[in-house]
């Protein structure tokens, strides 16, 4: 059993609202943090990514390009690049300064319903609702993918990527760990289609949400189940779900327009965060602060903890 | 002392210039200090030195280049008067005058060299120059050269000398001399036939009588015969002045032709001062006695009649020859031959045999048959066929290893057309046997056990199916092959095992087949006829015409099927290709085992299944990870190669969607296939899929009514059909649009209809599939759009409020995204039915039915038929209700039932629904009507 140790801490729950972004771009399909935490991409329904800082906020840069919605969005680890898919079933490479498409990658035969670079964010994988997950490298100019992970029966709806795998979560109701170190398919099935996997942050465990408004936590190396959590609501659409930033607590959206928190270890409801009218769509955690992002409708809303004490005036 | 001193003083080397001698009364010069010592060019302009290091003296104009002006570059000039004419450069054009001079690098002057060095006279070249001198013509025309002759001796002839040898002798061991019978008169001519050249003896023993027996000699030198023509008009043997014997002459001596050839050649060649007492002088026939000959006795006597023979007389007694050339008998014949056999020395005590030993008598090989091959066969089998057997009898009585015929094949070498050819039969026709010959053994067996199970349930099958052709290959000329074809299918395809490079889309009909496969063949050569060719004359127009028609589908599909189908259609692909035994049994479990494991809330090795998975080395690279298998070449699970399925299975894929738990029980083994087979139209087995929805569906409400409350299931219906109203106006136009596409491809190929729908290739995709979806949605989203960002915060405001009063959580959605849900509808009716993206319209269920969809794929699950069918019915009831909710979906599909819902819902597979021309989707969408 590994479970990861949290340090019992204080309520240190985002949930004292800090910002609001009016993000102008339709519905926003997708937030997410880029990877030190201080900015962060939206996805538009308008074809329209954008690039915030999220506790000014600030609007840095749209990037337009996209022939169709954006549903997904990822930045590289050195904030140069990056990637996002939607509608129009292409996965696109974008230049951060300069908001230039740098490559758009075509072969899904589907809507990318999600998009992550690797570590080193020398590749792009790319998650479809053609059931394939494609691996589009970012070095080469090959216009076709490096290779297709086309195991999955139904459509990929989520993927993550840690430094040797490949972890997603399918409509079939499996999640798939591709481990590339050891050359091996790892399918757990979790029966109801999954909607949002992720790892936790000390790599030990996945969390898998499914439509039937559970969460799994579950061991990475053994597919045991080692908590699950209930009492939201996820059944019809594709929400996500993440672990805190020290992974004493579970995240995840919920269609009835609340966030909620469980203790992880407890699986105890820890807090329902009333984010807004509707369902909360998209959420990103702080990688290292307790810091939430949220998405409802239009909005990008912008969580911290209680003491947090906004800086700065622009607020 | 005399002579010492001569050679001494000639073998003296100097070295230097040697000073003047001294004039009597002069005193001698004084040196030149070495300060007042100069160097001159040969100019005599004064050289002045640098130093050794500095590059000795001056050159040039003050060590620079030539002149004071330097390098004059050549001009290059060139009129019409003077053509300038190409010079070509050679390395003096680039030396300097000292370099040519004496001592450069390339003295110009002739110098003496080694060769005119040399003490000694090449004695052989020098024999050559005078052979040649005294045959010549002109007698002493080659005098001149002699004086130039280097002379040099050949490493040889030192060795030689070193070993004893001396010059005129011959090369070989001392041999005994025999005493010679006749000694020819010097000076006498001899005329007729010549003396063999063994008798000769060599001239200096000319005058001994006596022969003492333990002297031994030196065996003569022999120079070879010179067969020199004679093409002069010289008498014959005349001999010219010859300048030897003019010069240093051996007086008397006369050429003789033959005999005495080589003998006075080497007389003539040998040392020329050595020969005999010096005669100084020149004799010849031509002179007379000059002044300084000594002897004179001899000068006009040369010639008398006395020296010749004047009769015949026995000359050898015991001869008997006469004068023929046969070599001579000798009385002393046995000395001769004594010496002749044994010419080494014979040890003391010992004495050479009198008697020559009787020679052993010998035996000569056994004669070898004529057709002997010396070729060694191992172990050859020949086996007793008609034709050899004749040879097989002869080489077991020979006992011998037998040699088999090459021209026959043993038994074991044969194949199976080389047997036939035997046989005389006629060559099947086509690239392959049939089909069953691609069989394994253990799926021949099982297609057999499975013929016997379910004969009964076959015949049913395939009248139902024969009734379902009959209907509908009327309307639809086209649609027959597709009938015949998911036979086949079900027949080969379904069981077991055509082989992709064995597509036979026809096996069934081995007629049909042997002629679609001669329209591939035709069509290799690119025959423009080629269909009509290869039809069957007997067959009527109508007949024809379909037949052409399916053939040209089936080459079409079946180019395709391999490249782009496969990629393309990723479910199908992995249920194709992937593992025989790991992937399906998982599957399968998952549906029952696995769902009853994740009830139990028991995760982990239930749950759990792990393949072997091989990733891309170019990933690998990417991830910066060792590639875990470096020395496979495959990517992706290992995946057993299964039987190909036709293309109509590709075809039909999507409606049989065979499921996990189907593949499962292929693989499980006979009995579950017998059912399998038995049910080959698993098209038109709408009950089956519909019980596996049940059976998932069931679960999910299960699940659903445990999570939320019952209002939930209503809730949905209420969004549904608000957004119904919205909707309804953006479904009549994508519906539109579909319809619009879906006949203009009808009569296209497949392919084109693949890219249209998917339009995933990288140029068509960027503008159509924009394109597509803006035309279809910018004219209704174009529109809604702009409702939809007014309404949107409106909406979210105004509906949500008023929504959430009655059903706070799904309601919200509805309203502030109409649009998408439009769009995403629009989608569906090209591709994969969408996961729960977040937009609020995709749902759960759709998911549901897909998943089972899979599991179906392509063989049928038997084993649980009949369950799910009973249970079907009730599924079918859940599943209106669904629709109902569902409304997006339904406009496109016709039938309530979930065949037809999987078949129309779009994901990868089942667009290769639409792939089948128009005909094909319209039956498949009429025919679960029918069933209902």
């Amino acid at each position: 059993m590994a479970f990861p140790e949290p340090k019992p801490r204080g309520p240190e729950l985002p949930q004292k609202r800090v910002k609001t972004l009016d993000c102008g771009q339709g519905a926003v399909r997708a937030v997410r943090f880029n990877v030190d935490g201080n900015y962060c991409l939206t996805c538009g329904s308008d074809k329209t990514l954008k690039l915030w800082n999220p506790l000014r906020g600030t609007l840095l840069r749209t990037y337009s390009g996209h022939g169709y919605e954006v549903l997904d969005a990822a930045g590289s680890f050195d904030n140069s690049s990056l990637c996002s898919g939607g509608g129009d079933k292409a996965v696109v490479l974008w230049d951060v300064a300069s908001g230039q498409v740098v490559r758009k990658f075509r072969g899904h035969a589907g809507k990318v319903n999600t998009v992550q670079f690797n570590e080193e964010a020398t590749v792009i994988l790319s998650g479809s609702i053609d059931s394939s997950i494609r691996c589009w490298d970012c070095r080469s100019r090959r216009p076709e993918p490096v290779q297709t992970l086309d195991e999955a029966r139904d459509g990929i709806s989520s993927v993550k990527v840690s430094d040797h795998e490949i972890l997603a979560g399918s409509v079939d109701g499996r999640v798939r760990r591709y481990d590339l170190r050891m050359g091996q398919l790892f399918s757990d099935y979790v029966g109801s289609p999954i909607t949002c996997t992720c790892f936790s942050r000390d790599g030990q465990c996945t969390l898998v949400s499914s439509l039937d408004s559970t969460l799994r936590l579950l061991d990475k190396d053994t597919g045991e189940l080692l908590g699950e959590y209930t009492g939201h609501k996820n059944q019809e659409y594709k929400l996500d779900c993440c672990l805190s930033e020290r992974d004493t607590h579970v995240v995840s959206c919920s269609e009835d327009g609340k966030v909620y928190f469980w203790d992880l270890v407890e699986g105890a409801l820890a807090l329902a965060l009333p984010v807004g009218p509707g369902v909360v769509q998209s959420l990103s955690y702080h990688p290292l602060e307790p810091c939430l992002l949220t998405a409802v409708g239009g909005s990008v809303h912008c969580w911290r903890e209680e003491a947090y004490e906004v800086e700065g005036g622009t607020g | 002392m005399a002579a010492l001193d001569s050679d001494s003083e000639e073998d003296l080397v100097s070295y230097g210039t040697g000073l003047e001698p001294l004039e009597e009364g002069e005193r001698p010069k004084k040196p030149i200090p070495l300060q007042d010592q100069t160097v001159r060019d040969e100019k005599g302009r004064y050289k002045r030195f640098h130093g050794a290091f500095s590059g000795g003296f001056s050159a040039g104009y003050f060590n620079t280049v030539g002149s004071k002006e330097g390098w004059t570059p050549s001009s290059f000039v060139s009129s019409r008067q003077n053509r300038a004419d190409k010079s070509v450069l050679g390395p003096e054009d680039f030396m300097d005058e000292e370099d040519l001079s004496e001592f450069g690098i390339a003295p110009k002057a002739i110098v003496t060299t080694d060769d005119f060095a040399s003490k000694t006279k090449d004695r052989i070249r020098e024999k050559a120059r005078q052979l040649a001198a005294a045959t010549a013509p002109i007698p002493g025309a080659t005098l001149l050269d002699d004086l130039i002759t280097p002379a040099k001796l050949s490493i040889g002839f030192e060795l030689l000398r070193k070993m004893g040898w001396k010059e005129g002798q011959g090369i070989g061991p001392r041999v005994k001399r025999r005493p010679r019978r006749q000694k020819p008169d010097p000076g006498v001519k001899i005329y007729g036939c010549a003396l063999p050249p063994g008798g000769s003896e060599g001239s200096e023993d000319e005058d001994d009588d006596y022969v003492p027996e333990n002297v031994t000699f030196a065996p003569k030198d022999i120079t070879p015969v010179d067969f020199t023509p004679k093409d002069n008009v010289h008498g014959l043997a005349y001999k010219g002045l010859d300048p030897h014997q003019a010069l240093f002459g051996t007086a008397g001596e006369h050429f003789n032709l033959f005999s005495r050839g080589p003998e006075g050649a080497s007389n003539l060649l040998g040392e020329i001062g050595v020969n005999k007492g010096r005669k100084l002088g020149i004799s010849g026939q031509a002179f007379g006695v000059g002044a300084l000959e000594e002897e004179d006795d001899d000068i006009y006597a040369t010639e008398t009649l006395s020296k010749y023979d004047t009769i015949l007389k026995d000359e050898e007694p015991g001869d008997g020859l006469y004068g023929w050339t046969a070599p001579r008998q000798y009385k002393s014949q046995n000395e001769s031959e004594k010496d002749l056999r044994y010419i080494g020395k014979i040890l003391d005590g010992f004495s050479l045999a009198s008697k020559p030993l009787s020679s052993k008598k010998t035996y000569p090989p056994p004669e070898l048959p004529r057709d002997y091959r010396p070729v060694h066969y191992f172990r050859p089998v020949v086996a007793a066929t008609s034709e050899n057997t004749h040879l097989v009898q002869v080489l077991s009585e020979s006992a011998g290893k037998p040699m088999p015929d090459p021209g026959t094949h043993s038994r074991h070498q044969l194949n199976a057309s080389k047997r036939a050819e035997l046989l005389g039969e006629t060559p099947i026709q086509g690239s392959s046997t049939s089909v069953l010959e691609f069989l394994s053994q253990k799926d021949k067996e099982r297609i057999k056990e499975m013929k016997q199970a379910t004969d009964l349930k076959a015949a049913q099958l395939k009248a139902r199916s024969l009734a379902q052709k009959a209907s509908s290959s009327r309307p639809q000329p086209s649609s027959p092959d597709v009938g015949t074809c998911s036979w086949h299918m079900a027949l080969s395809g379904g069981t077991a095992a055509t082989r992709a490079s064995s597509f036979k889309p026809f096996a069934k009909d081995p007629e049909k087949q042997k002629r679609y496969e001669e329209f591939l063949v035709h069509m290799k050569r690119g025959q423009k006829d080629a269909l009509e060719r290869c039809l069957d004359p007997s067959m009527t127009e109508w007949e024809r015409g379909r037949e052409r028609d399916e053939f040209a589908r089936a080459a079409l599909l079946y180019v395709s099927s391999h490249s782009t189908l496969s990629s393309r259609f990723t479910h199908a692909k992995e249920e194709d290709d992937s593992d025989q035994v790991e992937v399906p049994r998982d599957q399968e479990n998952d549906v029952n085992d696995k769902q009853s494991a994740v009830r139990m809330k028991m995760f982990g090795k239930l749950t759990r299944d792990t393949f072997e998975w091989h990733p891309d080395k170019l990933l690998c690279k990417r991830f910066n990870v060792p590639d875990p298998y470096p020395d496979s070449t495959l990517v992706g699970l290992p995946r057993v190669k299964r039987d190909k399925y036709s293309v109509f299975n590709f075809l039909t894929l999507p409606e049989t969607a065979s499921s996990p738990a189907t593949q499962a029980a292929s693989e499980k083994g006979p009995q579950h296939q017998g059912p399998d087979k038995s049910r080959k139209p698993s098209r038109w087995d709408t009950s089956k899929q519909e019980k596996k929805e049940d059976s998932i569906s069931e679960f999910l409400s299960l699940a659903r009514s445990k999570v939320g409350p019952p209002t939930q299931e209503s809730s949905p219906l209420v969004i549904k059909e608000e957004e119904h109203v919205t909707e309804s106006l953006s479904d009549k136009s994508v519906s539109k649009g579909v319809d619009s596409q879906t006949e203009g491809e009808g009569s296209r190929p497949s392919m084109d209809l693949f890219k249209a729908i998917f339009a995933s290739s990288s140029d068509e995709k960027s503008s159509s599939s924009e394109d597509e979806q803006g035309d279809s949605e910018d004219d209704q989203a174009g529109t809604g759009e702009a409702d939809f960002k007014s309404s949107q915060e409106t909406d979210s405001a105004e509906t949500s409020s008023v929504a959430r009063a009655s059903e706070p959580v799904a309601q919200e959605p509805a309203p502030s995204f109409p649009i998408q849900k439009m769009q995403i509808d629009e989608r569906e009716a090209f591709g994969p039915r969408l996961p729960p993206v977040f937009c609020p319209n995709v749902r759960q269920k759709p998911e549901a039915p897909q998943k089972e969809k899979h599991k179906k794929n392509k063989e049928k699950h038997k084993t649980k038929k009949e369950h799910r069918r009973r249970k079907e019915k009730k599924k079918k009831h859940r599943k209106h209700k669904h629709k109902g909710k569902q409304k997006n979906k339904k406009p496109e599909k016709s039938s309530s039932s979930e065949s037809t819902d999987s078949s129309d819902s779009p994901s990868g597979e089942e667009g290769t629904v639409d792939l089948s021309p128009q005909e094909l989707l319209r039956r498949l969408k009429s025919l679960p009507l029918r069933r209902q």
